[in-house]
């Protein structure tokens, strides 16, 4: 991890993205409502919400292109976007998918941006440009015009220009839209890569599947507001693991979970469910057994991350707003 | 050398390399290249209209600058100044100064550029250069489109200045490049006005439209006698006394003039452009 020294040895674990209370309206409309963001240091955080949910406005509050409202936000410590000049060539980004000079090579269009960037240098601009081309695997494409892209060798090259330069952070917009299952595959093996090599890695997606192999974290947006926040596993916990259970003496069985205290046991026409609670599936299976109740099948269901979504979203991947 | 003037030399040197790259995107452009030989062709039109009709009533000779391009090829460089002055160069100026920020936003390559991160006024310093080049290169252009049509239309030789005496071929030639420089800093400062609508909107052909009827606007003016108190304040109003740089010696209180206004113009309104860009917020 490259960090600059005077942030080694501090006693919390120091964060790559920090806001309080980051706000935006549009019109009327509260688009980020009081955002308390926490991205720690080599974690990669998965960003997630249905569309309209306010998440390229976070962003783009977080890299210092819109101003909130009120609240603040902060990159490795230091404000923005006061900082921007500073923190930001540490900074790779995609936002909103990419956007390139449609008559400019792909190549031109890079070099433009390494130009932009008043800390780097132009006498290491061909190999680092030609690095990151062959990194998002756009080498044979990179003297084609832009406009002459598919919508994935566009997405490359926005990739591309995140990272010209070795980057602390890499703020990932919706990275895999418009590409293939291919593509798709391709961006997730170089998240992992860029991960491994300690970058910390910030994703925002709308399709929780996308985020769930690859992140160490996850915050979940709904209408403007953070719903939860914090490591991956902490989420899956949220829901509580449920069985189901098929008898053919659902009331008998109903008597036995209720001496085990399962709290929300409920019998349908064909199952009794409820949740697990920290017991063991066995001992309930044993219980059962044990209580003369004849047990057809025994099934505990985890929670996948979708259900936790869901379950906290309330309404699945409608958009909101 | 210190570190800190190495630093600055660096830095110098790196906003070097945005602003040949934003020249090279400008110049680039076909659009561009387009508009620049549409300037050329026009001066090109007229040097053959007057050559038609030289042709055809060889005996009458006018007093003014056109028909004086018919003994005289280099005249056709101030003549076309003259004539492009109202509406070709402020339009071509236009177009450029209306894409500078909006075209940026429109496309999304502004979030790119701000998050390289360029710093929001050194790109704006980079668009403003960028506007005065290409200023000059239109003006210059059209004045060099018209000595070239001229000379081999109606062939070269010295001049007669307007306070009737005779100026070298090299003098008068000077004098024509400095005409153009003059026309270009009026133009720079149109630019600067579309620079800051450039700022207010992402839609280039919206700050496009807008920056020329400013200029067009700003013409009419200048035009209508009830407003001559208002006429020296206006910014096209001292745009033709170029022409004053024929007098011998070269009567020089109006361009002075012309060059405090347009420089006036430029300020404020570069000035504008960064308060309102500075803070903007970035959606596009
Ligand atoms: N420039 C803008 N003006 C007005 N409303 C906007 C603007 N940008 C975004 N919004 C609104 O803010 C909400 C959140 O948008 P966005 O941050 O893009 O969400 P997400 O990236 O999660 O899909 C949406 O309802 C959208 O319509
Ligand atoms: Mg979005």
């Amino acid at each position: 991890m490259s960090l600059p020294p005077e942030h080694e040895g501090s006693e919390q674990p120091e964060l790559a993205i920090a806001s309080t209370g980051l706000t935006k309206r549009f019109g009327r409309q509260q688009v980020v409502d009081d955002l308390a963001l926490a991205v720690p240091s080599g974690s990669v955080y998965g960003f997630i919400g249905p569309n309209g949910s306010g998440k390229t406005t976070t962003i783009r509050m977080l890299l210092g292109l819109v101003r909130p409202d009120s609240g603040s936000c902060a990159l490795f410590g230091k404000p923005m976007p006061q900082a921007a000049g500073g923190v930001l060539p540490r900074v790779g980004a995609l936002v909103e998918g990419p956007a390139f000079h449609p008559y400019l090579s792909g190549t031109a269009n890079l070099r433009r941006l390494d130009a932009a960037d008043p800390s780097s240098d132009s006498a290491t601009a061909s190999a680092r440009i030609g690095s990151a081309l062959d990194r998002v695997g756009l080498r044979a494409a990179a003297g084609k015009r832009y406009r002459a892209y598919s919508l994935g060798m566009r997405q490359r090259l926005g990739i591309a220009a995140a990272l010209l330069h070795p980057r602390d952070l890499l703020v990932l917009d919706e990275p895999t839209n418009g590409l293939d299952p291919q593509g798709t595959r391709e961006v997730r093996h170089l998240v992992a890569e860029l991960a491994a090599e300690g970058t910390t890695i910030f994703v925002s997606s709308h399709l929780l599947v996308e985020v769930e192999q690859l992140c160490s974290h996850v915050g979940v947006m709904r209408s403007g507001r953070l719903l939860t926040q914090g490591p991956l596993d902490e989420l899956r916990t949220l829901t509580a693991p449920r069985f189901r259970l098929q008898t053919p003496d659902p009331a008998a069985a109903l008597g036995v979970l209720a001496t085990l205290e399962v709290p929300d046991a409920a019998a349908d026409a064909d199952a009794v469910t409820g949740t697990l609670a920290g017991l063991e599936p066995e001992r309930i299976v044993a219980a059962l057994v044990a209580a003369g109740v004849a047990v057809r099948s025994f099934t505990p269901v985890t929670a996948t991350l979708e259900d936790a979504f869901v379950e906290l979203t309330g309404e699945g991947f409608d958009v909101s707003g | 050398m210190s570190a800190a003037e190495k630093t600055r030399e660096r830095r110098v040197h790196r906003s070097g390399r945005l602003f040949a790259s934003e020249l090279g995107l400008m110049c680039g452009r076909r659009r561009n290249q387009v508009g620049l030989a549409t300037l050329f062709a026009l001066v090109v039109l007229v040097g053959v209209a007057l050559k038609v009709s030289a042709m055809r009533r060889p005996g009458s000779r006018g007093g003014d600058l056109v028909s004086a391009v018919a003994g005289n090829g280099i005249y056709l460089g101030f003549a076309g100044l003259t004539i492009e002055i109202a509406l070709f160069l402020p339009l071509a100026v236009s177009v450029l100064a209306g894409d500078a920020v909006a075209g940026e936003a429109n496309q999304g390559t502004l979030r790119y550029l701000l998050l390289a991160p360029v710093g929001r006024l050194r790109l704006l310093v980079v668009k403003a250069g960028a506007l005065i080049v290409g200023s000059v290169i239109g003006a210059m252009v059209v004045a060099a489109g018209g000595v070239l049509t001229g000379v081999v239309l109606f062939g070269a030789g010295p001049l007669i200045s307007l306070s009737g005496t005779q100026l070298s071929v090299a003098d008068g030639l000077w004098r024509l490049a400095l005409a153009a420089l003059y026309v270009a800093t009026g133009l720079a400062a149109l630019g600067m006005i579309g620079l800051f609508i450039s700022t207010l909107t992402e839609q280039p052909i919206a700050a496009t439209v807008a920056t020329a009827m400013v200029g067009t606007l700003l013409w009419v003016l200048d035009a209508v006698p009830q407003l001559d108190w208002l006429h020296p304040w206006l910014l096209v109003d001292r745009w033709p006394a170029f022409v004053d740089l024929l007098r011998e010696p070269v009567f020089l209180d109006r361009i002075v003039a012309g060059l405090g206004i347009n420089a006036a113009y430029g300020a404020v309104f570069f000035a504008l452009a960064w308060l309102r860009f500075r803070g903007k917020d970035i959606t596009s």
